[in-house]
């Protein structure tokens, strides 16, 4: 039997983002023994690197703003394959969410009545982003960390979980390593949230950072869970391309919400032509009427610039492939036109400072280099929209790595709100879960299995390193599941991912145990192939393009599919298993908002 | 414009270790940490290294590079004169783990000591009013991404590791003078601020605000305003005396 | 390679992996206070030898370390008395400013102290309390002689401006009268620039828009913040114009030196 230390608590909660923050404040103040288990040191979780803002219809710019046009919005941006209720539940809660922040010591850019103040982002019909410069997700984090601390959660920082464990059907507990010393650690806990992010790594350009490695959809698939909408991946339109080294590095959309426009190598706001039916109505026609709508939103349509990402994302890749592209591969963001030096570095610091120290280039001065980088993924473990509870009992999920909320793309600004509404909500799921049930049992065969399998890399005499794989597992996934996908390459693509598992299960890493990162990443490896594979086979069912799933095969929405799920389980055989489950049905008080 | 340049890299533990030399291929824009990695995937897979975004704003990947303590995702290796020796060390103030990896867990205890935020209540409508200008100061301090570099800086810990136990840092005094300067909060720190947490000691030499990535006016703007509250408090008897017949005031 | 173990990790006076020129800064700056403070010290009590002169006879051509003249009224007589000179009132007002001031205060810690000589390479003390103890516990006085600075600053300006009227000769302008306006200048600037002016003026408020009251100290703080990025600069060039017109007085005032000026007479 392997050396381990055991925990016992009622909840755990995996990730110390946005999400698992909040889920641990919300079951410790219900009375559990929490502990909060992270890869990293706490508050440097992925949530740090969100910049534009939390979207919350506040009203405090638009009185007009309300629960029902934010839900529509949602609704709409993600193509209408939301979970309705997740939807709604988010409109209706985030603004006191928000409120919660404030009372926290968040510090919001305020109004000139003292109110917190809003700003534009695409997809949003009003200005509805309650943010602090271009550092919003630094601040909620902050705040839910300096809230947390005081609140007895135990924190075990640098500590990675590789398993869940069951009794029976229901999760028992997790079995984890710390990363400085590479000991074992076992947690027994009646409840499990996870709250691990996103699955970013998976892709060679991306915003994300490398802990972004689908932890929590792994974890979720293996005990049994279901996963929803894994074909749905959001390519962020604006990232950086130059230079090399930062590709992929997020350029926040409150560059465009503040009056950046995007222009081609000719010259040509090309947005203009990419507009497609479903937002014709709403979206400004000419170049007169969208830089009208900077100065006086009522009389004129949105510029065409805040677009959902989806269709921004696309338009940018179509232009660079026609070649009208810039230098380096991307178009061209400028902002320094329309605003004065001044202005720009106070709403967006970031941004200066980023492209100042990283690119050479003065954004108060010069355009940038921008292009679509792998941002967030839709998908994510199905979960009951009120509880945030999987479909395997004591298991719960929220943020990134549960997926329904957003559909098939997710507006800018409804990430941080869903942090703090579904983690909240997780919170109160697994206290009220933990409290029917007794102290579960800790299985020690699955620990073993567990110990054994995370040695084997050592024990190893020949075989690759993991560095290798997961780069060739990240070029797969960009040149063959990316941004735009065909049925070929679907199916090259998941025979692909075959024969890096194979390679993956010959893993070889040199030197010891402690704070190891070559055999952190080979630990990591095996759930970015679970996610990748999920994905490939959920774009390949899914025929027809929404939001973050574009088929160049089926380049039109299919309204049968629109009403439908794809569903990834792990079969009986073992293998993973793919099908889809209808939509959740609306009801008509809601279905009469999209009916005008 | 790929050229071979010579890093020279701290790898061990605290009992034992030393310099190893690697000679690593750079590319054109690359930083030191993008050097890291190339020598992590090509020559020392163990190579322990703390990194996340890799983009300047989470503080993880803080280091001494010649000596100065900096973020590495944000170093340039352009910065660095073509043939000039370039040395990737762990922070010194902090216990070694291995190779660049350090024991920060200092600074999330002394977190731990620092009342929360305490609001005073709310309008009506449940939520706060507070002017822009009235929280500028307070946004300049949480603009701080918890590198800890300008705790590794301060020599106050830095070269004499027993003030620990009497001594927060310059993180924790950005933290106090953000609250304390907060329009909204009511708890007082100012207490806390000279006997624990040991303000006193700073000698504003300044070199926390040098190393500051996120360029946070440490010592003006946080520390010597922190200083002059404690002053107000406790070093200043025209201000005592006033106190005790006019009754204090907080505007 | 068992030397260079500890490298990294290894503590003590001097330790440092930088291979810049740390040393020039505080080298520079150690090198021009002695020299400038040394110069000043000598000169408040130097009423002898070939620069013994410090006021332009028949003029108001007074060397700024000798204003305000208030000693001078009591104490007209002190020459071969250096203990009564009348320049010791700087010892109640710009000494002592310039001795607890944040900026020195950093400069001579780094520079004098070597308490650290530059970031990031080891500090000479053993063991180290700050100001946290007395005597550096008395830095928090700063407040009282800066009180007593302002005062100074009003002063220092009746001075300079007299220097450009001459008895009998009526008013006009000389390098001497302008470099003493701009010792003024200076000197005001680096005392507003002061850091607890800065505190005394706004800095201690919490809400800068809840009252009329509050509003205009908001405006005078923005302004203070502003030059007190500058508060070094003030430092230093206050600094060495009152040691370079000094000079230059005495060079008049002794005979060494003609003032160009519209009175055309010394």
């Amino acid at each position: 039997m392997p050396e381990y230390e055991r925990h016992d608590y009622d909840v755990i909660v995996i990730g110390a983002g946005g999400a698992g923050l909040r889920a641990a404040i919300e079951a410790s103040a219900r009375g559990c023994r929490t502990a909060l288990v992270c890869k990293s040191l706490l508050g440097k979780a992925h949530t740090v690197m969100a910049e534009g803002g939390i979207a919350a219809a506040l009203g405090n710019v638009w009185p007009q703003d309300n629960w029902e046009v934010h839900f529509r919005d949602t609704m709409r941006g993600g193509k209408m394959l939301n979970n309705w209720r997740m939807a709604q539940l988010h409109a209706q809660e985030a603004p006191e969410r928000v409120r919660e922040l404030e009372e926290w010591g968040a510090l919001f850019d305020r109004t000139n009545d003292g109110r917190i103040l809003q700003r534009d982002f695409g997809g949003h019909r009003y200005a509805r982003l309650a943010h602090v410069g271009d550092r919003t997700g630094l601040e909620l984090i902050r705040t839910l960390q300096q809230h947390a601390v005081h609140k007895g959660i135990d924190v075990f920082m640098e500590c990675t979980v590789t398993r869940l464990l069951k009794d029976g059907d229901r999760v028992s507990g997790a079995v984890a390593y710390w990363r400085e010393s590479g000991n074992l650690v076992v947690f027994a806990a009646k409840a499990v949230v996870l709250a691990t992010g996103g699955v970013g790594k998976a892709f060679a350009v991306t915003s994300n950072s490398w802990e972004y490695t689908g932890d929590g959809h792994a974890l979720a698939y293996e005990a049994g869970a279901e996963l929803i909408d894994m074909e749905c991946v959001q390519f962020h339109p604006t990232g950086m391309v130059w230079p090399p080294s930062v590709r992929g590095i997020l350029v926040t959309e409150g560059v465009r919400g503040d009056g950046g426009t995007l222009r081609n190598s000719d010259g040509e706001r090309f947005m203009f032509d990419y507009i497609p039916d479903f937002f014709r109505a709403e979206t400004a026609d000419t170049v007169a009427e969208a830089d009208a709508w900077y100065e006086d939103k009522e009389n004129n349509r949105r510029t065409p610039d805040l677009l959902p990402r989806d269709e921004v994302a696309r338009a940018i890749n179509a232009e660079v492939k026609a070649g009208r592209g810039s230098p380096h591969g991307g178009v061209f963001l400028d902002i320094a036109a329309r605003r004065p030096a001044e202005y720009i570095r106070r709403r967006l610091p970031s941004m200066y400072h980023q492209f100042k120290q990283l690119a050479d280039v003065d954004i108060t001065a010069q355009s940038m280099e921008v292009g679509p980088t792998m941002h967030y993924i839709m998908g994510g473990v199905r979960v009951d929209a009120d509880t945030a509870a999987t479909t395997v009992p004591g298991l719960f999920a929220a943020g990134e790595c549960a997926g329904g909320m957003h559909g098939a793309n997710r507006l800018g600004g409804n990430s941080l709100s869903d942090l703090v509404v579904f983690g909240r909500r997780a919170g109160m799921g697994a206290a009220a879960d933990a409290a029917a049930v007794d102290a579960p049992a800790v299985d020690d065969a699955q620990v073993e299995a567990v110990a054994a399998e995370m040695n084997a890399p050592f024990a190893r005499e020949d075989g690759e390193g993991p560095y290798d794989i997961q780069r060739d597992l990240q070029e797969t996934m960009h040149t063959l599941a990316g941004i735009i996908r065909t049925e070929a390459e679907l199916l090259e693509a998941r025979e692909r991912i075959a024969a890096l598992r194979e390679r993956a299960a010959r893993v070889r890493v040199h030197g010891h145990r402690q704070y190891n990162p070559g055999w952190h990443l080979a630990l990591d490896l095996p759930a970015l192939l679970t996610v990748s594979e999920a994905t490939a086979r959920a774009a390949n069912l899914r025929r027809e393009s929404r939001g973050g799933h574009t088929r160049d095969d089926y380049p039109d929405p299919d309204d049968g599919w629109g009403g439908r799920n794809v569903v990834v389980r792990r079969g009986a055989d073992g293998a993973m298993d793919v099908s889809t489950a209808p939509l959740p049905e609306m009801p008509a008080e809601l279905r009469r908002l999209f009916e005008e | 414009m790929n050229e071979t340049v010579n890093v020279r890299v701290f790898r061990g533990d605290a009992e034992s270790g030393g310099w190893r030399d690697y000679a690593v291929e750079v590319e054109e824009g690359q930083v030191v940490l993008d050097v890291i990695h190339r020598i992590q995937a090509t020559q020392a897979p163990d190579l322990a290294v703390r990194w996340n975004c890799k983009a300047g704003k989470c503080g993880s990947c803080s280091a001494e590079i010649n000596g100065q303590p900096r973020l590495m995702c944000m170093t340039r290796m352009n910065l660095f004169a073509p043939g000039e020796p370039i040395t990737v060390a762990p922070m010194k103030t902090w216990p070694l783990v291995r190779d660049l990896v350090t024991d920060v867990s200092f600074n999330y205890e002394t977190a731990k000591t620092i009342p929360a935020f305490k609001p005073r209540p709310p309008e009506a409508d449940g939520f706060w009013r507070m002017q822009q200008e009235d929280i500028e100061r307070g946004q300049e301090f949480r603009k701080c991404i918890e590198c800890f570099l300008c705790q590794d800086v301060c020599h106050v810990i830095r070269d004499h590791p027993a003030n620990k136990a009497a001594f927060a840092g310059p993180r924790f005094f950005v933290r106090l003078a953000e609250l304390e300067m907060h329009p909204l909060d009511t708890e007082d720190r100012l207490e806390l601020a000279r006997r624990d947490a040991g303000v006193g000691y700073c000698n504003i030499t300044k070199c926390c605000t040098e190393v500051c990535p996120e360029n946070i006016h440490i010592t003006d703007n946080a520390i010597i305003p922190l200083k002059e509250r404690v002053a107000d408090r406790y070093f200043d008897p025209v201000r005592w005396l006033g106190g005790k017949l006019f009754g204090r005031r907080r505007p | 390679m068992a030397q260079a173990v500890a490298a990294p990790l290894r503590r003590g006076f001097l330790t440092t992996l930088r291979h810049d020129r740390w040393w020039v800064e505080p080298a520079l700056v150690f090198v021009s206070l002695s020299l400038f403070f040394g110069w000043l010290t000598a000169s408040i009590v130097m009423d002898w030898g070939p620069f013994g002169n410090y006021e332009v006879e028949g003029t108001h051509l007074l060397s700024p370390v000798f204003e305000p003249t208030w000693l001078t009224a009591i104490n007209a007589d002190w020459k071969g008395a250096w203990y009564l000179s009348p320049a010791f009132i700087v010892l109640i007002g710009p000494v002592p400013f310039r001795a607890t001031c944040y900026y020195y205060r950093r400069a001579y810690y780094r520079s004098y102290f070597l308490s650290p000589p530059a970031c990031a390479v080891g500090d000479v003390a053993p063991s180290y309390r700050g100001e946290s103890r007395f005597p550096l516990i008395m830095q928090n006085a700063h407040r009282y002689v800066m009180y007593v600075a302002l005062v100074f600053v009003p002063l220092l300006w009746i001075g300079a401006i007299r220097s450009f009227h001459v008895p009998g000769e009526g008013w006009g302008i000389g390098i001497g009268s302008v470099l003493l306006a701009l010792n003024a200048f200076l000197l005001m600037m680096y005392t507003f620039s002061c850091h607890s002016l800065r505190h005394f003026v706004g800095g201690g408020l919490n809400c800068f828009s809840c009252s009329a009251w509050t509003r205009a100290r908001k405006r005078v703080w923005d302004y203070v913040s502003l030059w007190n990025e500058g508060h070094r600069f003030w430092a230093w060039s206050s600094l060495l114009v009152i040691v370079a017109v000094d000079v230059y007085i005495r060079l008049v005032a002794n005979g060494q030196i003609t003032d160009p000026n519209t009175w055309s007479r010394f």
